[in-house]
């Protein structure tokens, strides 16, 4: 290793890019232009509604938050090459888990909550493994489990109670150690502390008179927040990261290169069951009751999240940061248009949009970076 | 490491059968280290098969494998590689969607702690992707650069430059100029030139005489499962060399009884 690294200079097989387009290409594009247009909408249209005063952010950041737990789960999963569409029914199976251990069966509220989350990742593990051991897709594999976990969460509360909802989760949950990890709200003294000194309006009247009209920021909020820090840090700062991408960009090559690849996408599914049940747990703390139609649906928002957030529905290519930018757009825009006054229901013409305008442009994107024609 | 005298490997008469079809009768090819060893046959001639054997995939029937001057008993591919005995594959193990870095370190990631945690070293992999490629004279729009950017021969470079960082003594590279251009083999010939004066033994299997002549110092001919024959360089016309290769008078034959629908 004698030879010096000989200095090429101006190689013309480099073409020269302006740092605009080098800027563009970032899997983060669209949700960054997302966002600035959607809140750009808003405070134009919704600036007098109190969609920005502090229960108005309470409202929209907490609906966001939900969509953010579910798309990072999602995200990792899906640059690793695989979908999981059972994460709609998952939320509603843990939640009536947690109902039916805690209220009728009367466990404990803390064993309720891990015994749900074992059964979770058990059944997330299981998908994965079926997925890489029959090699099958797991759209169709996950679509299976869809079922049946859907279906099991209308037959057991049925089965047990004659109905399809339990409550009485909050009076189960109270004074258990674990719950309020879930359900409960921090920094509440400094809030109280904004109260106080006119930082944010107190209520004027009844039970909770001199209250601020937010007393924390809730716990779910907090989960997005850790869940979003966690796994940007994994996938872009760490060797599982490394495998991650490699996973979903080319399994075979992966392999040939001494990736885990089998292991990589079971441990993703088990961490989108995981994202899945810290969903149903905060809501079913949060609302007292479980119900067997929760999280429908939940499966594709989490989908349409991560692809406005950039990433490729062929794998190998996303961003965290990302997703949790799509799901942020989601929450504005769902409670923004309810702030605005616009009929609800074109909620969901604005996401079949904004969706065919991600994926043409995420297309677009992935041409640049591979050079493909 | 110009150790002349013992070879980096040594394959001896070396045989593999798969049930009743013999895919190798007999081949014997050594390598030394800073030579490039050019492996020529046709189609079918056991090349696949020879250097599946010398890189662990599979076991020979019969037949020695000396690896510096030592039997050596590959258990599977991994033991091999950590031998030092890279092969870069036509599938060259690259994901286009990835960084030149991230595929240089794919599966030997670095790490750096920090506190009881590991993170992926980027700033090491980085430095040490340009510094790789710029030795074997890429110079690369930054680390981050995706391989899908790349042509075929930088694609070959990347692996090639990457087997070589990670510890291979022997290099086998399985037709690496097959699918290119001209410009691009010459881009690959020349690292394999550069390779060679680094002191790894090249194993260089090709059906291209041409391409053999430019980088070879010895060659050996590959019929049927059997070495035809290994001729230094200078010792040999291209011409005899294809002669070798096509199996002479044997393929003339053949071709006639099949009238001419080879």
């Amino acid at each position: 290793m004698t030879e010096t690294p000989a200095l090429h200079q101006n190689d013309e097989r480099i073409k020269s890019r302006s740092r605009f387009r080098e800027a563009l290409i970032v899997p983060e594009l669209g949700g960054i232009c997302g966002t600035i247009l959607v809140f750009t909408f808003f405070l134009l249209t919704a600036h007098e509604s109190g969609m920005f005063n502090a229960a108005g952010v309470l409202n929209w950041s907490v609906v966001s938050a939900q969509f953010m737990i579910i798309a990072v789960g999602a995200c990792l999963l899906m640059i690793a090459g695989e979908f999981d569409l059972s994460v709609g029914s998952m939320i509603g199976f843990a939640g009536m888990m947690i109902a039916i251990f805690s209220v009728n069966m009367g466990w404990p509220m803390w064993i309720a909550i891990l015994v749900a989350f074992v059964l979770c990742l058990a059944t997330g593990a299981l998908n994965g493994w079926i997925c890489v051991r029959t090699g099958l897709p797991s759209f169709i594999v996950t679509l299976a489990s869809l079922f049946i976990l859907r279906g099991l969460t209308i037959f057991l509360p049925q089965t047990l109670e004659n109905k399809t909802i339990i409550g009485g989760i909050r009076e189960a949950a109270e004074g258990d150690w674990l719950a309020p990890v879930f359900g409960g709200k921090v920094l509440t003294g400094l809030f109280q502390w904004f109260g106080e000194i006119g930082l944010i309006a107190t209520f004027e009247r009844g039970v909770n008179k001199g209250m601020p009209v937010v007393d924390g920021i809730p716990m779910l909020i907090v989960w997005a927040l850790a869940l979003i820090v966690f796994g940007h840090v994994l996938l872009t700062k760490t060797r599982f990261g490394n495998w991650i991408f490699a996973s979903g960009g080319d399994a075979e090559s992966a392999r040939n290169s001494g990736v885990p690849v089998d292991r990589v996408k079971i441990m993703m599914f088990m961490f989108t069951a995981f994202c899945a049940t810290v969903f149903a747990t905060c809501q079913v703390i949060e609302f007292g009751s479980a119900g067997a139609d929760r999280g429908l649906l939940k499966e594709f928002e989490a989908i349409i999240a991560v692809v406005i957030g950039g990433a490729l529905l062929t794998g190998g290519y996303g961003s965290v940061l990302g997703a949790a930018l799509g799901a942020l757009i989601f929450g504005v825009v769902q409670q923004g248009l309810f702030f605005a006054g616009v009929e609800s229901s074109l909620f969901r013409v604005f996401l079949g949009i904004i969706l065919l305008f991600a994926v043409v442009l995420n297309t677009y994107i992935r041409r640049i970076i591979t050079g493909e024609k | 490491m110009e150790s002349h005298l013992t070879p980096l490997i040594q394959m001896k008469d070396i045989e593999k059968h798969f049930g009743s079809v013999i895919a190798l009768a007999g081949v014997s090819v050594d390598v030394f280290a800073g030579e490039c060893h050019c492996l020529l046959g046709d189609n079918g001639a056991g090349k696949s098969t020879f250097i599946k054997t010398m890189s662990g995939v599979y076991k020979p029937t019969s037949g020695e494998i000396m690896f510096e001057g030592r039997p050596m008993n590959f258990a599977d591919p991994r033991d091999a590689i950590s031998a030092g005995i890279a092969t870069v594959h036509q599938h060259l193990a690259m994901i286009p969607l990835m960084s030149v870095s991230r595929n240089f370190f794919m599966g030997n990631e670095p790490l750096r702690k920090i506190g009881p945690m590991k993170f992926f070293d980027h700033e090491f992999a980085n430095r040490v992707t340009m510094e790789e490629m710029r030795r074997m004279g890429i110079n690369l729009r930054g680390p981050d650069q995706a391989v899908g950017t790349l042509s075929g021969g930088e694609r070959q470079t990347v692996a090639i430059a990457r087997a070589v960082y990670f510890g291979a003594k022997v290099l086998i590279l399985d037709e690496p100029t097959s699918a290119l251009g001209v410009r691009q083999t010459a881009n690959v010939l020349s690292t394999i030139d550069k390779v060679r004066k680094q002191g790894i033994g090249v194993v260089f299997i090709t059906h291209n005489v041409r391409h053999a002549m430019a980088v070879g110092d010895r060659f050996t001919v590959l019929n049927r499962g059997k070495t035809v024959g290994t001729a230094r360089r200078g010792e040999i016309t291209p011409e005899e060399l294809q002669d070798l290769m096509a199996g002479g008078q044997e393929l003339v034959a053949l071709e006639s009884s099949l009238g001419g629908t080879v």
